[in-house]
C-alpha cells in the first residue's frame, strides 16, 4: 500500500511529479563515492539500530533456538519438537491458531458492516469515533476494562447482572436457597434438599407449608401477604406456603396472620406411596397451591429440591473454557474500529457513478453491494484481513492482563508462552527462542506479500 | 410494452421510499446498539474510578445512576498522592518523548536518503526495510536482554527507549519515504543548482513540505509507544516502569483494588485520548498509509 491516501496537498501534483521524475533519470547528485558517503551519514543511525535491535537478534534468536535451556547444549531441532509436543506450549499454538481463524475476520466484517450502514446515518462521524477510539486506549487499559465487565460475581460484574435480570424475567425468579420448614409440624427437609411431609396426606385435606431460614428481603417481588388456602375439593390436595418469619419479631410459629409472606412459584408435587410423582402445582402470589385430579387415598406432600438450589448466578466468563472468547471479544472491541475506518475511506474514495447506474437500471441495493461495492473494494479488505492476521499472530498484552492467574494456562498463545518459558519463571531461552523464530516463520508468508505488493506499487 | 415497465417502476420507488424509511429506522437503531455497546465498557470504567472500595467490592458500577451520593474523586486524590505511580506515569512520559522524536528524525534522515539520493544497492535496502515491518518484536527480547544485561542497559528508561525506536523505525522510513517521493523533483533540482548541500535540502525543503507525514507518524509513534506493556515490561524495574505495567501488576490483586485499578488506568488513558480526538486525522492516515506493522 503506498502512501496515496496520505498526502492531500501532494496528491494533486503527483501526476506531474510522476512525469518529472520520468525525466529526470539522471542521479540527483554526481560523483558515486560522495554521493555514497552522503547517504550512508544519512542512513547510519537508523541502520545502525536497525542492525543492533532487530538484525542481530534474528540471528542470534536461529542460533539460540539450537541450544537447550542452559545455553550449553546442542540439541538440533530439540526444542522445535518440544513446542509440539509440551502440552502447555502446544496448547498456546492451538489457541493461537483459534484467534487466527476467529478474530480478523469477525473484525473485517464487523468493519464493513459499520462502515456500509455508517453512510445512512447523519451521526456518522460520532458514531465513527464511538467504535475507533478504543484503539487509542492501551490494550492494559481495555483488559482492565473486560476483566471487570466479565467478573463472575453478578453483583459486580455487568455482563453477568444482565445475564441474571434477563434470566429473572423469564423464570419467575422463584429460587428460596437455604429454606428449611418450621419444626416439630410433620414436614422435614429430606437429604437431597427437598421438602416432604412425614405421614401421607388424604385426598380432599389441606397441606401446610411454613418455611424459616431466608431473609424476607429475597423475596421476589410479586410476594404478597399469605393466605389460607380454599378447603379442598374431593380429588384435590391444597395449602399454602409461606416464609414463617416476622420481621421484628413476633408472630405465632406455624400459624399465618401477622402479615407473613407467601412464597410465589413453589412448585408442589404429590407423591403416591411408591415414591412416585403423581401430579403437582405451583404457589401463587400469596403462596396458595392446588393440586388436583387426584384419585382417593393417601399421598406424601413435598416441595422438590429444585425450589431451593441456588439460583441463577450467570456464567462464569473469565474460567478456563470461555476465557479466551472474552479476550477475543476484547479484541474485537479494540480493532472493528480500525478495519471500520480503513474500509470507510476505502468506500469514500469510490467512484460511485458505477453503482447510481446500476441502481437506475433498476439493481437491488444488496445486488449493487454484491456485485459492484464488494469487488471494488476488496484490495482494502485484503490489506485491513493481513494487517489484523500479523497483529493476532503477535498478540500478547489482552492475553497476558484479562485471565485471572488460575485460567491464564489456558487461554496462553505463543507470545504469552514466549515470555513464560524465557522470563516468567520457565528460563528456558532455547525454547523461547523457537518460539520466537515460529513467530518469525509464521508472519514470513506475510513479508513476502508486502515485498510484492510494494513491487507492484512501483511498477504502476 | 413500455406502459407496464412504468407502471413496475413506480411501484418500485413507491415501495422503495418506504423500504428506505424503515431501514433508515432500522439502521439506526442498529448503529445506536452498537454505539451503546462499545461505550459502555468505557464508561464502566469511569464510574468505576468515581467509587471508593468499599462500594466496587460490593456493588456494581450501575448502581451510581440510582445512588449518586456514591461518586467521589478520593481515587484520584489517592492515586496523586501515590509516589511509585505517579513515578510510572513520569517514567511513561519519559519514555515515549524521546521514542518519538528519535524515531521521526531518524526515519526522516534515513527516508530522504531512500527517496532522493541514488546510492549503489538502494533498492535491496529498501526491501530489507519492508521485510522488517512485518518481525514480530518477540524475535528481540530475549537476545537484547542479553546484550543490555551485558551492556549495562537492563533496567534503564534508555534501553526501553532505543528498543522502542529501532521497531518504530521500518514503518518510519516506509512512511515519510513514501511521502518524500511525491515531493516535486525540480524543487530538489533548483536548490542542488543553487548549491545547497543536502543538509540544507533536507532541512529547508524536505521537512517543511514533509510536515503531514510526519505529523502522522509523530501521533502514531507516541500512541504505540505510551500503550505499550510488553517491552517495558521486560527491559524496566520497579523504579523505571511506564505506567501500563504498574497497572499490570496491579492486576495481581484483582477485586480488592479496583480502585486504584479503574482510576488508574483511566488516568493512562486520558493522554492518548486526548491525542486521539485532537489529531484523529494524522491517526487515521498513518494507519492508511502503512497497514502492515
Amino acid at each position: 500500500m503506498s502512501a496515496s491516501g496520505l498526502a492531500g496537498q501532494a496528491q494533486a501534483g503527483r501526476e506531474s511529479v510522476g512525469v518529472l521524475r520520468r525525466r529526470n533519470s539522471r542521479p540527483p547528485l554526481s560523483g558515486g563515492r560522495r554521493t555514497l558517503v552522503t547517504a550512508l551519514i544519512f542512513l547510519a543511525p537508523a541502520l545502525f539500530l536497525l542492525g543492533v535491535l532487530i538484525g542481530y537478534p534474528v540471528v542470534y534468536s536461529l542460533w539460540r533456538s539450537l541450544f537447550d535451556a542452559s545455553g550449553n547444549v546442542f540439541v538440533g531441532a530439540g526444542n522445535y519438537l518440544t513446542m509440539f509436543t509440551d502440552p502447555a506450549t502446544f496448547l498456546s499454538i492451538r489457541n493461537n491458531v483459534i484467534w487466527v481463524i476467529v478474530a480478523p475476520i469477525t473484525c473485517t466484517i464487523l468493519g464493513l458492516i459499520f462502515a456500509v450502514l455508517m453512510n445512512r446515518i447523519k451521526w456518522a462521524t460520532a458514531f465513527k469515533l464511538i467504535v475507533f477510539m478504543p484503539m487509542a486506549i492501551s490494550m492494559v487499559a481495555s483488559g482492565v476494562i473486560f476483566r471487570t465487565l466479565f467478573q463472575e460475581n453478578p453483583d459486580l460484574g455487568a455482563v453477568n447482572a444482565s445475564l441474571v435480570s434477563i434470566h429473572g424475567w423469564f423464570s419467575g425468579g422463584a429460587a428460596y436457597p437455604g429454606a428449611r420448614p418450621r419444626e416439630n409440624l410433620d414436614i422435614t427437609l429430606q437429604k437431597d434438599g427437598s421438602i416432604l411431609t412425614d405421614s401421607a396426606v388424604r385426598a380432599g385435606s389441606e397441606q401446610d407449608f411454613p418455611l424459616v431460614g431466608i431473609l424476607g428481603t429475597t423475596l421476589p417481588d410479586n410476594a404478597k401477604t399469605a393466605v389460607a388456602a380454599k378447603s379442598a375439593a374431593g380429588g384435590e390436595i391444597t395449602g399454602t406456603v409461606w416464609l414463617d418469619f416476622v420481621t421484628g419479631g413476633g408472630g405465632a410459629p406455624g400459624q399465618l396472620g401477622d402479615h407473613k409472606k407467601g412464597l410465589p412459584g413453589v412448585t408442589v408435587d404429590a407423591v403416591d406411596s411408591s415414591g412416585a410423582v403423581v401430579a403437582s402445582g405451583t404457589t401463587a402470589d400469596d403462596g396458595s397451591y392446588a393440586i388436583g385430579g387426584l384419585k382417593s387415598g393417601s399421598y406424601k406432600i413435598g416441595l422438590p429440591a429444585s425450589n431451593f438450589t441456588q439460583g441463577y448466578a450467570g456464567v462464569s466468563w473469565l474460567g478456563p473454557t470461555l476465557v479466551t472468547a472474552v479476550i477475543i471479544l476484547a479484541y474485537i472491541w479494540i480493532w472493528a474500529g480500525f478495519a471500520m475506518v480503513m474500509i470507510a475511506s476505502g468506500l469514500s474514495a469510490m467512484d460511485i457513478s458505477l453503482q447510481e447506474a446500476a441502481r437506475v437500471d433498476g439493481a437491488s441495493e444488496w445486488q449493487v453491494f454484491r456485485r459492484i461495492t464488494a469487488p471494488l473494494l476488496s484490495p482494502v479488505l485484503i490489506v485491513v484481513f493481513i494487517t489484523l492476521i500479523i497483529n493476532v499472530l503477535k498478540i500478547f498484552d489482552l492475553v497476558y492482563v484479562i485471565p485471572p492467574g488460575s485460567s491464564l494456562p489456558a487461554a496462553s498463545v505463543i507470545a504469552v508462552q514466549l515470555w513464560t518459558v524465557s522470563f516468567g519463571g520457565g528460563n528456558d531461552q532455547g525454547l523461547g527462542s523457537a518460539l520466537a523464530i515460529l513467530l518469525l516463520v509464521l508472519v514470513l508468508p506475510f513479508m513476502i506479500i508486502n515485498v510484492r505488493r510494494f513491487r507492484m506499487d512501483r511498477e504502476r | 410494452m413500455t406502459a407496464p415497465a412504468g407502471i413496475v417502476k413506480a411501484r418500485r420507488s413507491v415501495a422503495g421510499r418506504i423500504l428506505d424509511f424503515f431501514g433508515r429506522g432500522v439502521v439506526n437503531v442498529v448503529l445506536i446498539i452498537v454505539a451503546v455497546f462499545w461505550l459502555v465498557p468505557t464508561i464502566g470504567l469511569f464510574l468505576s474510578s468515581l467509587r471508593n472500595s468499599t462500594d466496587n467490592s460490593q456493588t456494581g458500577w450501575w448502581t451510581v445512576f440510582t445512588r449518586p451520593a456514591q461518586l467521589t474523586i478520593e481515587n484520584y486524590a489517592n492515586l496523586l498522592g501515590n509516589a511509585q505511580f505517579m513515578g510510572s506515569f513520569v517514567n511513561t512520559i519519559a519514555i515515549t518523548l524521546p521514542a518519538t522524536v528519535l524515531v521521526v528524525v531518524i526515519g526522516s534522515l534515513a527516508g530522504y536518503a531512500f527517496a532522493w539520493i541514488r546510492f549503489p544497492g538502494r533498492d535491496w535496502l529498501l526491501i530489507v526495510v519492508i521485510v522488517l515491518l512485518a518481525v514480530p518484536l518477540q524475535v528481540s527480547l530475549i537476545p537484547i536482554a542479553r546484550l543490555y544485561g551485558s551492556i549495562g542497559l537492563f533496567g534503564s528508561i534508555l534501553g526501553v527507549i532505543l528498543f522502542h525506536t529501532a521497531y518504530g523505525l521500518p514503518f518510519a522510513i516506509f512512511l515519510l519515504r513514501n511521502f518524500f517521493t511525491q515531493i516535486p523533483g525540480e524543487m530538489l533540482e533548483a536548490a542542488r543548482i543553487d548549491g545547497a548541500s543536502e543538509w540544507r535540502i533536507f532541512a529547508r525543503i524536505i521537512l517543511p513540505l514533509g510536515l503531514p507525514a510526519i505529523a502522522s507518524l509523530s501521533i502514531f509513534q507516541f500512541l504505540w509507544t505510551w500503550n505499550d506493556m510488553l517491552v517495558a515490561l521486560i527491559f524496566t524495574n520497579a523504579t523505571s516502569q511506564p505506567v501500563t505495567v504498574a497497572i499490570q501488576s496491579q492486576l495481581r490483586q484483582f477485586g480488592a483494588n479496583i480502585d486504584i485499578l479503574s482510576s488508574g488506568a483511566f488516568l493512562s488513558m486520558i493522554v492518548p485520548l486526548i491525542v486521539f480526538f485532537a489529531f484523529q486525522r494524522f491517526f487515521v492516515s498513518a494507519l492508511l498509509a502503512g497497514s502492515t506493522k
